[in-house]
């Protein structure tokens, strides 16, 4: 942890608070959406667009950036949020979401927003992408990272084992996966739907070295990334448990709040939490 | 005109008095599908429904409710659900598989021809929120190109009816009948035209609205768009159209297709779907060496769908009765 001074992390922790108040906001805006995993991986969308990756929002096409893809695409509202915040956008563009004409589509397109870097939303088809990138990476020499962001469902897909295999034969130590391991999916628990335990043993058994953290824990999401960027011979895979709709006590542990947006009272209450939340990280402070 | 045997006469259909608002309910075809399979279910025991985590949205619900021993749960895995519906169909079953339309057949294609059409199995498709209509999820999961994917393979059915009544009719009727089949519907409320008294078979497309200047041709809840296209255009301008509800894409009835040509000498074809080889291309492929007439199409042009909301978008992709109206005009200045 020796990158993180305590001043730091408070301010990731303003900064992971910001994302969830835009991915409120957003939300509401546009009467849709997916309420649940965008809000419970803002601590890891955060870490990563205000710690960890190697990155410059005035120069998304910068060729030696790290690649961060969103596999799970209908969690968009984190990482526009996240992007809006790191500088990528003007915050106030987060409330066209998912209206006509909008660069900020339901799901991920990169044609209309190239730093998204892929078009994503059909479930189980970002690790294949992010295995191409780490191998194109890997076979021009150069050390940028892929990170890519999986849900826990999508492991039902089986183009992601695929990959997973792929990714194990050519050791590609330039490529760090996390799991949304909240255990919903849209019909109830993924441990009735179909279940993925033991996770960890599944990602071992394909030659993968498995790291597991407090997903909505800014401070361990990134002592974990740390580890996992020593690992040599081996991609990494950061089994993040996290808490479905982490910050907004009505939503935590619901599924139903998988794919619906608050109404407005509900806005309204939830950016009330948040807010009492930021003032309890800004007392630490003091 | 021998015709008129060709196709079911306009009043036969028995359909509400669609120019009246106030008697029009509005309500989405995949509700029709939803009670469709329950009471195919309760007929039938070998009737199973795997659904693939999306319970909810396709309806499939309340057939898990009703015949809990008969509904089979797998999660996100549309490939699994066609091959395994395939084995299920191999040892007597009658599989129903629901996703959206964008994954099955959208991401199940290779399964849909070799294990369900090449091999012939008894499984049946249900394709939910179809089109741009989906809305606000975007392109990513507006299917628009299923018809064609669909159409071209041998031995399959396509069924898009055109409206909730219509689709429970199609559900059971699918049940009944054996062979390989995709049945296409769609998210949003939508006018309900026909009545239980309107009649319903595989291949059969219906006359909805007799008329002679044009042939409008239409699938799927744009056949209200159509309708109300026609209505408009007997009134505005005195242009009488023939609006036919062609809900089986394949096989096509192609008597009523040439009848409707031969009696309008232009058409016009209405589906939300791409242009390029959907159902307007089959009937300009029986048109063209059957009865050729001008064809005009209304879909989408070789473009893919946006965020949006349902009734903006299907007017932003020219879909909506005044785009319509506007190629019904075009299709009868081109008539010699
Ligand atoms: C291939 C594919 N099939 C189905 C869907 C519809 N769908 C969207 S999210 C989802 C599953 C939700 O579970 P998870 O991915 O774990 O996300 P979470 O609920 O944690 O946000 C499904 C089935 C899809 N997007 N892609």
């Amino acid at each position: 942890m020796q990158s993180l001074t305590p001043q730091r992390l408070i301010e990731l922790r303003l900064a992971a608070n910001d994302v969830r108040q835009g991915i409120i906001r957003s939300l509401v805006a546009a009467g849709s959406g997916h309420s649940a995993g965008s809000l419970d991986m803002a601590d890891v969308f955060t870490a990563l667009y205000f710690h960890i990756l190697r990155h410059d929002p005035q120069r998304p096409d910068w060729a030696k950036r790290d690649r961060l893809l969103l596999s799970c695409g209908h969690i968009a509202p984190v990482r526009y949020s996240a992007m809006a915040y790191a500088g990528y956008f003007p915050v106030d563009e987060l409330l066209t979401l998912r209206r006509l004409g909008t660069r900020l589509q339901g799901h991920p397109e990169r044609m209309r927003l190239p730093a998204v870097e892929t078009t994503s939303g059909p479930l189980g088809e970002g690790l294949a992408q992010g295995v191409g990138m780490a191998l194109g990476g890997k076979l021009d020499r150069e050390d940028w990272r892929v990170y890519v962001v999986t849900s826990d469902a999508e492991h039902q897909c089986g183009l992601h084992w695929e990959a997973m295999m792929t990714a194990g034969k050519f050791k590609l130590d330039n490529l760090i996966s996390f799991i949304d391991r909240n255990f919903i999916q849209i019909d109830g628990s993924t441990e009735e739907i179909m279940p993925l335990e033991p996770l960890a043993d599944k990602y071992r058994s394909f030659n993968w070295e498995v790291f597991e953290c407090d997903g909505n824990d800014m401070a361990a999401i990134i002592a974990t990334v740390e580890r996992a960027q020593t690992v040599k011979g081996k991609p990494s895979v950061i089994i993040a448990n996290t808490v479905p709709g982490k910050g907004v006590s009505y939503m935590e542990g619901d599924y139903t709040w998988h794919g619906k947006p608050p109404n407005k009272e509900q806005a309204a209450l939830a950016l009330a939490q948040l807010q009492a939340d930021r003032e309890q990280i800004g007392a630490v402070h003091v | 005109m021998s015709n008129v045997n060709l196709v079911e006469s306009a009043t036969a259909m028995h359909l509400v008095d669609y120019t009246n608002a106030a008697a029009l309910e509005s309500v989405p075809t995949r509700n029709g599908f939803g009670q469709g399979l329950v009471e195919a279910g309760k007929r039938d025991r070998n009737v199973v429904a795997i659904c693939a985590d999306l319970s909810e949205s396709t309806r499939m619900l309340a057939f898990k409710e009703a015949c809990p021993e008969q509904y089979i749960e797998i999660g996100v895995a549309e490939q699994l659900l066609v091959a395994m519906a395939g084995g299920l169909a191999a040892v007597g079953k009658i599989p129903f598989i629901a996703s959206y339309a964008m994954f099955n057949p959208g991401r199940s294609w290779e399964q849909v021809r070799t294990i369900m059409c090449l091999n012939e199995t008894n499984v049946k498709i249900a394709g939910a929120h179809a089109g741009v209509s989906v809305g606000p999820d975007g392109a990513t999961h507006q299917a628009i190109e299923d018809i064609a994917i669909m159409r071209v393979i041998p031995h399959m059915t396509v069924v898009v009816p055109c409206d909730a009544v219509q689709t429970k009719k199609a559900t059971l009727a699918l049940a009944a009948m054996f062979g390989p089949a995709y049945l296409r519907f769609a998210r949003e409320k939508s006018a309900v035209v026909t009545t239980e008294e309107t009649p319903f078979e595989i291949g059969k497309a219906q006359v909805f609205r007799e008329g002679g200047d044009v042939a409008i041709i239409a699938c799927g809840i744009l056949v209200y768009n159509a309708l109300m296209a026609a209505a408009e255009l007997a009134k505005e301008d005195g242009i009488e159209c023939r609006v036919v509800n062609n809900h089986t894409v394949k096989p096509m009835d192609e008597p009523a297709i040439v009848a409707a040509a031969q009696t309008c000498r232009a058409v016009v074809t209405v589906e939300e779907h791409q242009v390029h080889g959907g159902m307007g291309s089959r009937v300009a492929e029986i048109l063209a060496q059957r009865y050729p007439v001008p064809i005009e199409f209304v879909g989408v042009d070789d473009r893919f769908g946006e965020s949006g909301e349902p009734t903006e978008l299907i007017e932003h992709y020219g879909m909506g009765t005044a785009a319509i109206k506007a190629t019904v005009r075009r299709a009868l200045s081109r008539k010699v």
